[in-house]
Parts: structure tokens; C-alpha cells; sequence
């Protein structure tokens, strides 16, 4: 429209006109720039850096050790034997709450659509803290008092959560996708009601079953939408859930079931094995690490489609 | 008020496109120009490099005594009308209008009473307390050339200010911003890509292509001499139809056509033909003519346009409604209002006599919108 | 067509239902004395106790210290709520708009240095921050919980997102209009944020009041407690003891999630823009 011709093709500026001033936009950064520097970039170095020493146990000093950590963390059965289980619940609380999420979505959008005031119901469990839900997990499955463990009952399965491994894993597994839920449910309702009308009327034309619809046409369209949120998912059960396991495994973390972040604050801080620990935390680093260049190639992707 | 010399200006992006070339323009005090051309031809980063927006790659920008190429943009007494209008969304008419005048200390009462001036003029009177978003596009338009005129500034910039209202709103919006600019006097630089925008606001035109002004000159004076093919094919609706054709020994032969030209032909050889839709009847008997094959048809009421091909070259012809039509027709060809062009190049050849100063002859169909209002 | 919709109503009663149920039976459980739930288990019905035991957790002073009430706690998480939220919107604005606005030579870099705290969240970095923080001496300091949990890149990035999509014209026009840098953010760029200062206040202050390892860490000294922080303490004082004050400890969940829950369902249109508008 414009005569604008070469901007394109080149790295374009955020804005056609900027200010130019040789101080102000250091100002503007230098606050956030501190804050990073000593409280990111300074513990980040450090944990690499103590990833390869192993610290003296009465404080004398520390020996550069190589690798150890690493293949000591790496050799413990204790330590593999979390990871599988980290593994499993991420993958199982991923799935569930994304699933329900979608379910509850799809519902809502054929129910109420544009319509805010109801969705309130399934949305408001998000601005519950993790270790609230925690809380809430555990009187609901206390010994004594819990319904859950009645409703298990009735069905003959003695729920005995922290005494027993897999019921302490099962309530934590129930609790944290209950808490995630309604964020999964909020990103899929607004993708699909992102989904112009013309399409979706275009689909009615041609086709006749609505489930045939929903998975060849609403549900390509929601893969951008269902990507970013298995990312922020996985995410959430990695570090997030931390909350509701420490309020659940009540720091007994012998036969309860914890996930690798957990075991990075119990070795820190409970064993103070500084060097283990740090090993631990590079090594989720690099987790994440790969997570998030994920993530930032498929925000670059859905930048180019719009 | 003031005039703006813009000398030998070239912007170069940091990657070597340029995207003005050398570009010259006097603008008297109180001149309308409108710079016009397709998407792309650098028209609006000229503007933008007057207005300060841009940094002037090569030469100079003059607005009154001062070169003002390092000047900010706030500092050059230039006030701009932006496509989108770009008016400041939280704040109401009357906010939106003073902002400008606030930042430069401008007395409370003067501001009120330019305001109050500048809505009476545009009559947005009652839409002084709303914001923006309560406005319908037509009044957004206004506000924001109520946001210029408030400032008195030395110079108007429009930056395709029509493009985003309707068709019938902007015939109208456009004979009020002729209007304000006669009554105002204000020397105004207008961007448009719409020939009829340019035709009818303009004092002079520039017509740029890739850069680089084509032609700098009246409207009428561009309309029947234009100085390039590009400039043919942009200024005029239809637009005039191109045919390759070749000079020889007085004749213009297109195809097997040989036409007896009235006078010597300066060029000899191949050569582009123009020839205007309008400029082109129905041949009568005896008349040397050429033969038209008839593809289809547009009605517009006060004339049709019929398209074909004369020896495969496509051709668009502007008949009166009551002509009457064939599958082929014979087509009078105008020998004194042929335009010519380089083959090679496209720049005009010669000027045919008898056209440009003789405009009532020629049939000035643009031009008929171009009247003022009555105030 | 019309069977389906039936069940599609069922459905969502029963995701409403799962949603809802847990808070509503831990509020109502909350207002029976600890013998009632020990005897008869959580309840759906309203039990009386709901002054006493509301007071008693706000005021009785309590923890190991025995000086801690669940007021004090309140007063704590809602400073942390409020001074990440402050905080990160000044500094996220800050650093948004010097990216966007500003032309300089090493804006690239620095775009670079702020948004790579967006790989690491701080649950990987602990111990390291944790000794960084003893090393400056900020533990149990209400900067030493504040200050740290500012160190990542979401908010800048919201705000980038924003000022981005902004129209170009809009700071070519206050430029025309003589407003330089300060002027065009405090006249117009703010003003424009206005809906998006708020969006993201929503999910900052819920997210600080939701805080639960950083402030594990850093605060020993229970006057610095949160509520999310105490709610382990309460399951830790229960161990041992013959009938457990179940009251109480629904009584402070309840409240620990009470400020974020009203915020999201009272702002509830800001909140969802603000989450699925700038994705993260």
C-alpha cells in the first residue's frame, strides 16, 4: 500500500521510527539488567561451576572432581529410578489435564459461547497455589476423614497415601492435574473460538458427522494451541508440582514417589551435597533447555502463519 | 507557511535498496503537490523523509529558510495526516487536537481558541469530549486533520489520508481537503497511489516510479503530455492503451496498418503508440482507420468501454452509448493526439501539435469532478 | 442434535462439578470444630464455627516461635503478591520499551541477555541462588523473596509483544506533535497499557502469592512466612497430635487462596486476555 519498498527481507526494526539517545535506553534496561545479572546469570554460572567440584564436607574448601557428579548421578539406581518415575508423571499428568482440558473446551464452546460470566466455574482452580491444592489433595485422601479414600474403598482398593508408593503417586497425580486443568481449558476454549465461524460453517457444508469435524478440521486448527500448551505442561509437572509433593510426601521421602526437582532441593538442601545437587540441576537445565528451543521454534513458526 | 525545496534526495536502506533516487522538487508557498505512483515507487518514504520520520540518505530537505535534515520532526512546523489517521486513543477530540499544542507551551487560551477554530472549520463542534473510538471513520478523518490544521503549521503532509474510508465518503472528504487548503493556504505534499486523488487535488503532480519522478507538472499538462509510457499508463482512467507500432518515411505502421501522419515523424523506427480510449471514434466512411476485433464490453452509462485487440495488441475504446457495435469495428485514428514513445526506453518522443494547450478540445472526463463545492 | 447438547451440558456439570466440589466441601468443612470432622469426616454443610475458628487462625499467634499469626502471614503474602506485580510491571515496562522504542547498538544483545532467563526457571537454579543470596545477606529480607523471583523475561516479553503491535503511527504522530521520549511514554504508551498493566498485574500477583519453594527457602524466620509458605508448617504441627486441627488448616488454605481466586473471577476478562494474548 505504501511506498515502502526494500523494508522487506531485511531484519526489520520493532518500529519503522525509533528514538536514538545515547544513554536513555541503557537507563530503561538497567534496573532489569541487575536484577538478571546477579540473580540469573551469577547462580546459573555457579551451579555449573559447583556441578564440577565436590565440596568439603566440614567446609575446608572444595576439589575440582571432573565429571564425577555426573556419573555418580548418573550411575545412583536411586536417581534413575526418580527420573522413570518424573517421566511417567509428567507424561501422565500432561496427558490428563491436557485431555480434560480439551474435553471441557470443546463442551464449553458448543455450550456457552462468548458467554464469560460461566466459565468462571472452571477457571477459578488456577489462582489455587500448588501446595493449597496439596492440602486440600491430602484431606481429601486423609486415613480418616477422606471421601476419596471411602469412594476407594467402595470399590475395594485400600488407598493408604503416604505409606504406600503407588497411592501417594496416584493422589499426586489427581491433584496436579486438577490444578492444571483450568488453564489448559482457558487456551483451548480461546483457540477455538479464534476459529473464524466461516470455516466452521464451511466444515458443516461439508461434512455431515460432527466427530469426523471436530478431528479433521477443529482439531488441526487447535494444533498450534495444543503444542504450546504441551510444552507449558510439561513444564508445570517438571517443576510446578513441586508444591503439591512436598506438601504430600511430608518430607518422608523414602518410600514416597518425588520427581528429579524435588530431589535436587532434598540433596541440597537436606543432604547438602552441594556438588551432587548442582550436577542434578545442569542436568535439568539441559531438560528444559531443549523444552524451550522447542517452544521458541514453533512461536517462530506461528509467527510466519499469521 | 513556507516553500519546500527538496533537492537531489535519495534514501538508501542499511543493505543498499534504494528507495528514493535523486529526487528534486520545488513547491512554491501555498502549492498543493501530490506525490503519486503504485505501491513501492518511494512516495511515501519522500514524505516521510520531509516529515523527519526518515533519515535523508543523499541532499537536502528546505522547508522555508532553514535545511532541515537533521532536524527533529517536532521541530520542523510540519503538521501530518496519517492513513490510519494514527489519533491518540485515550484521549478525547478536544485532547487529541491540543496534545500537539501543549508540548509546545502554547498558551491555555490560545489553545482553546485554535481548537474551537479548527472544529468549527471541520464541524467535529460536538464530538470534542468523545474519544476516538465513538467516532465513525468519516470524523476520525476530520479530527485528524483537525490535529493539523491547529497547528498553523508551515506545511501539511498527507499520508494517503482517504485510503481508508469509502468510496463516496472520500469524493466528499476530498473536496473538503481542497477546499481547506485554498481557504488556509497552506503549502500541502499529498501521497496518494489514486491517479483520480492526484488529478483532481493537485496544483502540479509528481509522478514516481521506482524511485524516480517520471514527470513533474499540471495535471492537464500531465494528462495530454505525459512524458514517459509509465506516466500514460498510470494518469487517466482507462488507461491509455499502449501499441507497438514502427515509424517510417512519414507513416505509422501497426501491423499490416499504415497510417499517413500529418506531419514528419522525428524518429524513424519501432516506437510505442498512445492512444487514449477517449481520444478514439468510430471511423466513417473513407476515413483511414484500423480494424478492431471486439472481445467485451463494459457499460457505464454516460459511455461504454469497449476492449479488443487491434493485429493481437489489446486496445480499450471509450464510445459514446449510442454507438453502435459489431463484432469488428473501424476505429478513426487521431493523428494529432498520437503520443509517442521510445521502444526502447519509454520516454516520450515528441510532442504531436496541437494537444496540451488545446485542453477544452480534448474530452477532460477526469477533470469534471474536480470542481469545488460551492461555499 | 438435540441429544447432544444434553450431554454436553452433563459434561460440563461434572467438570464444574470436579472443579468446584473440593474448595466448596474444604470452605464448609472449615466452619465444624476438629472433634465434628474427626467424627464424621469432611462435610458439604455449613457447621457454625466459622467465626471462631477464622479468628483463632488470623489471630492466634502460633508456629514454633509462637509470635506468627495468620494475619502476619496475610500482610507477607500480599507484600510479596503486590511488589512482584509492582515491580515486575515498572521493570518489564522499562526494559519493553527501551527495546522496542530505541534505536542503539547493542539493543540485540541485550534482547538476547533478557530473554535467555526465559530457558532456565528458577526451580533449576536453586542451591545457586540460595547461596547467592546468603552470600548478599538477603535471606528472611522481604527483598531477598521479591527481588529474585523478577529475574526472568515473561513480563518484558508481554510487554514487548504489546508495544509491538501498537501502530507505527502513533509515535509518528506524538513525534509531529513534539513529545520525545518521556513524554511519549508517560502521555501515550502508558495510557495505551492500561488494559495490559492490569492483564498482567492479574497473573503477577497471582503468581507471587502463589510462591511456594523460593520463600521455603529464603525465609527462616517465620515473621516472613506467606500463607502458601505456612501451609507445610500446618501439616507439620499436626504430626503427633491426637485429633488434628483439621478446622484450622482448611480455615488457612482457604484463605491462602482466597485474594488470587477473587482477583481471577472478579477480573476474570483482563486475566483471560492477559494469559492467551501474550502467550507467556
Amino acid at each position: 500500500m505504501r511506498g515502502t519498498s526494500g523494508r522487506e527481507g531485511q531484519q526489520a526494526p520493532a518500529k519503522r521510527v525509533q528514538f536514538s539517545s545515547p544513554f536513555l535506553p541503557y537507563l530503561f534496561l538497567a534496573p532489569q539488567l541487575a536484577i538478571i545479572l546477579v540473580f540469573f546469570y551469577w547462580p546459573s554460572v555457579q551451579a555449573v561451576q559447583s556441578s564440577f567440584y565436590l565440596e568439603d564436607p566440614f567446609g575446608f574448601g572444595s576439589t575440582f572432581v571432573g565429571l564425577t557428579n555426573y556419573t555418580d548421578v548418573l550411575k545412583s539406581t536411586e536417581y534413575l529410578g526418580i527420573a522413570r518415575f518424573t517421566a511417567v508423571f509428567t507424561a501422565l499428568v500432561t496427558f490428563f489435564a491436557l485431555a480434560t482440558g480439551l474435553l471441557l473446551a470443546v463442551k464449553a464452546d458448543g455450550v456457552i459461547r462468548g458467554n464469560a460470566a460461566d466459565k468462571t466455574l472452571l477457571i477459578w482452580v488456577y489462582a489455587i497455589a500448588p501446595p493449597v491444592a496439596g492440602l486440600i489433595g491430602m484431606m481429601f485422601f486423609n486415613q480418616h476423614i477422606g471421601p476419596m479414600v471411602e469412594l476407594a474403598r467402595w470399590f475395594g482398593w485400600d488407598i493408604k497415601v503416604g505409606l504406600d508408593y503407588s497411592d501417594t503417586a496416584f493422589a499426586m497425580i489427581v491433584v496436579s492435574v486438577w490444578k492444571q486443568i483450568p488453564y489448559n481449558f482457558i487456551f483451548f476454549l480461546s483457540g477455538l473460538q479464534g476459529i473464524p465461524v466461516s470455516v466452521r460453517e464451511a466444515a458443516t457444508l461439508d461434512c455431515r458427522s460432527e466427530l469426523r469435524r471436530f478431528w479433521t478440521v477443529t482439531l488441526p486448527l487447535l494444533a498450534p494451541t495444543a503444542f504450546f500448551l504441551l510444552i507449558i505442561n510439561t513444564t508445570y509437572a517438571l517443576f510446578d508440582t513441586f508444591g503439591v509433593i512436598d506438601v504430600m510426601v511430608k518430607d518422608k521421602a523414602a518410600n514416597n514417589p518425588i520427581t528429579l526437582v524435588y530431589k535436587v532441593y532434598m540433596d541440597g538442601f537436606r543432604g547438602s551435597d552441594l556438588g551432587g545437587s548442582s550436577a542434578q540441576s545442569v542436568i535439568l537445565m539441559l531438560v528444559v533447555l531443549v523444552l524451550t528451543v522447542f517452544q521458541f521454534r514453533f512461536i517462530e513458526r506461528r509467527v510466519h502463519y499469521n | 507557511m513556507a516553500a519546500i525545496y527538496i533537492a537531489e534526495v535519495s534514501k538508501i536502506y542499511t543493505g543498499g535498496v534504494e528507495a528514493v533516487k535523486s529526487v528534486s522538487i520545488d513547491i512554491a508557498d501555498g502549492e498543493f503537490i501530490v506525490l503519486v505512483g503504485p505501491s513501492g515507487c518511494g512516495k511515501s518514504t519522500l514524505l516521510r523523509m520531509v516529515a523527519g520520520l526518515e533519515t535523508i540518505s543523499r541532499g537536502t530537505v528546505t522547508i522555508g529558510p532553514r535545511v532541515v535534515n537533521t532536524v527533529d520532526p517536532a521541530e520542523r512546523d510540519v503538521a501530518m495526516v496519517f492513513q490510519n489517521y494514527a489519533l491518540y486513543p485515550h484521549m478525547t477530540v478536544y485532547e487529541n487536537l491540543a496534545y500537539g499544542l501543549r508540548n509546545r507551551k502554547t498558551p491555555k487560551v490560545e489553545i482553546d481558541a485554535r481548537v474551537a477554530e479548527a472544529a468549527r472549520m471541520l464541524e467535529i463542534e460536538p464530538y470534542l469530549d468523545r474519544k476516538p473510538r465513538a467516532l465513525s471513520g468519516g470524523q476520525r478523518q476530520r479530527v485528524a486533520m483537525g490535529r493539523a490544521i491547529v497547528r498553523k503549521p508551515a506545511a501539511f503532509l498527507f499520508d494517503e489520508p482517504l485510503s481508508n474510508l469509502d468510496a463516496k465518503l472520500r469524493v466528499s472528504m476530498r473536496g473538503e481537503i481542497k477546499r481547506l487548503q485554498k481557504r488556509l493556504g497552506t503549502t500541502s505534499l499529498y501521497v496518494t497511489h489514486d491517479q483520480l486523488e492526484a488529478m483532481t487535488l493537485a496544483d502540479r503532480l509528481v509522478v514516481l516510479n521506482g524511485g524516480r519522478i517520471e514527470q513533474i507538472g499540471r495535471p492537464l499538462d500531465v494528462y495530454h503530455a505525459p512524458a514517459s509510457t509509465f506516466v500514460a499508463s498510470f494518469i487517466g482512467s482507462p488507461a491509455m492503451n499502449l501499441v507497438k507500432g514502427t515509424l517510417a518515411g512519414g507513416r505509422l505502421h501497426i501491423g499490416t496498418h499504415a497510417i499517413d501522419l500529418d506531419h514528419s515523424a522525428s524518429a524513424e523506427g519501432p516506437v510505442t503508440v498512445g492512444l487514449r480510449a477517449e481520444d478514439l471514434r468510430l471511423a466513417s466512411a473513407g476515413e483511414q482507420a484500423l480494424l478492431f476485433r471486439v472481445a467485451y464490453v463494459e457499460e457505464l452509462g454516460a459511455q461504454r468501454l469497449v476492449h479488443g485487440t487491434v493485429e493481437e495488441q489489446e486496445l480499450t475504446i471509450a464510445l459514446p452509448p449510442e454507438a453502435p457495435l459489431a463484432n469488428e469495428l473501424a476505429i478513426a485514428v487521431p493523428i494529432d493526439r498520437l503520443h509517442f514513445f521510445s521502444a526502447e526506453n519509454g520516454s516520450r518522443l515528441h510532442r504531436p501539435r496541437g494537444t496540451g494547450v488545446a485542453a477544452g478540445a480534448a474530452p477532460a472526463r477526469p477533470q469534471a469532478v474536480n470542481l469545488e463545492p460551492a461555499l | 442434535m438435540h441429544r447432544t447438547r444434553i450431554i454436553d451440558h452433563v459434561i460440563l456439570l461434572i467438570g464444574a462439578f470436579i472443579m468446584v466440589t473440593p474448595v466448596v466441601v474444604a470452605f464448609m468443612t472449615s466452619t465444624h470444630d476438629a472433634a465434628d470432622i474427626h467424627r464424621n469426616g469432611l462435610s458439604l454443610t455449613w457447621g457454625g464455627h466459622f467465626a471462631e475458628t477464622y479468628e483463632t487462625v488470623l489471630t492466634r499467634e502460633g508456629g514454633f516461635t509462637g509470635k506468627v499469626t495468620g494475619f502476619n502471614m496475610m500482610m507477607n503474602s500480599m507484600i510479596l503478591g503486590l511488589g512482584f506485580a509492582v515491580g515486575k510491571i515498572v521493570l518489564s515496562m522499562l526494559a519493553a520499551y527501551a527495546i522496542v522504542y530505541f534505536r542503539f547498538p547493542l539493543a540485540t544483545f541485550f534482547f538476547w541477555v533478557i530473554f535467555t532467563t526465559l530457558l532456565l526457571p528458577l526451580e533449576v537454579r536453586i542451591l545457586p541462588s540460595y547461596e547467592v543470596m546468603n552470600a548478599l545477606k538477603l535471606t528472611n529480607t522481604y527483598t531477598g523473596l521479591i527481588v529474585p523471583l523478577l529475574a526472568s523475561a515473561t513480563g518484558t516479553f508481554y510487554f514487548r509483544q504489546f508495544f509491538k503491535s501498537v501502530p507505527d503511527e502513533l509515535l509518528e504522530a506524538a513525534r509531529i506533535d513534539g513529545a520525545g521520549p518521556f513524554k511519549f511514554f508517560i502521555d501515550v504508551l502508558v495510557p495505551l497499557s492500561r488494559t495490559m498493566m492490569a492483564a498482567i498485574f492479574i497473573i503477577m500477583f497471582v503468581y507471587g502469592w502463589n510462591q511456594y519453594l523460593w520463600p521455603t527457602l529464603m525465609t527462616t524466620d517465620e515473621g516472613f512466612f506467606t500463607l502458601v509458605r505456612g501451609i507445610k508448617q500446618i501439616l507439620l504441627v499436626w504430626v503427633g497430635s491426637n485429633i488434628p486441627d483439621y478446622n484450622e488448616a482448611f480455615a488457612l488454605a482457604i484463605l491462602a487462596m482466597l485474594p488470587p481466586v477473587m482477583i481471577v473471577v472478579i477480573f476474570q476478562r483482563w486475566f483471560i486476555k492477559g494469559l492467551t494474548e501474550s502467550d507467556k
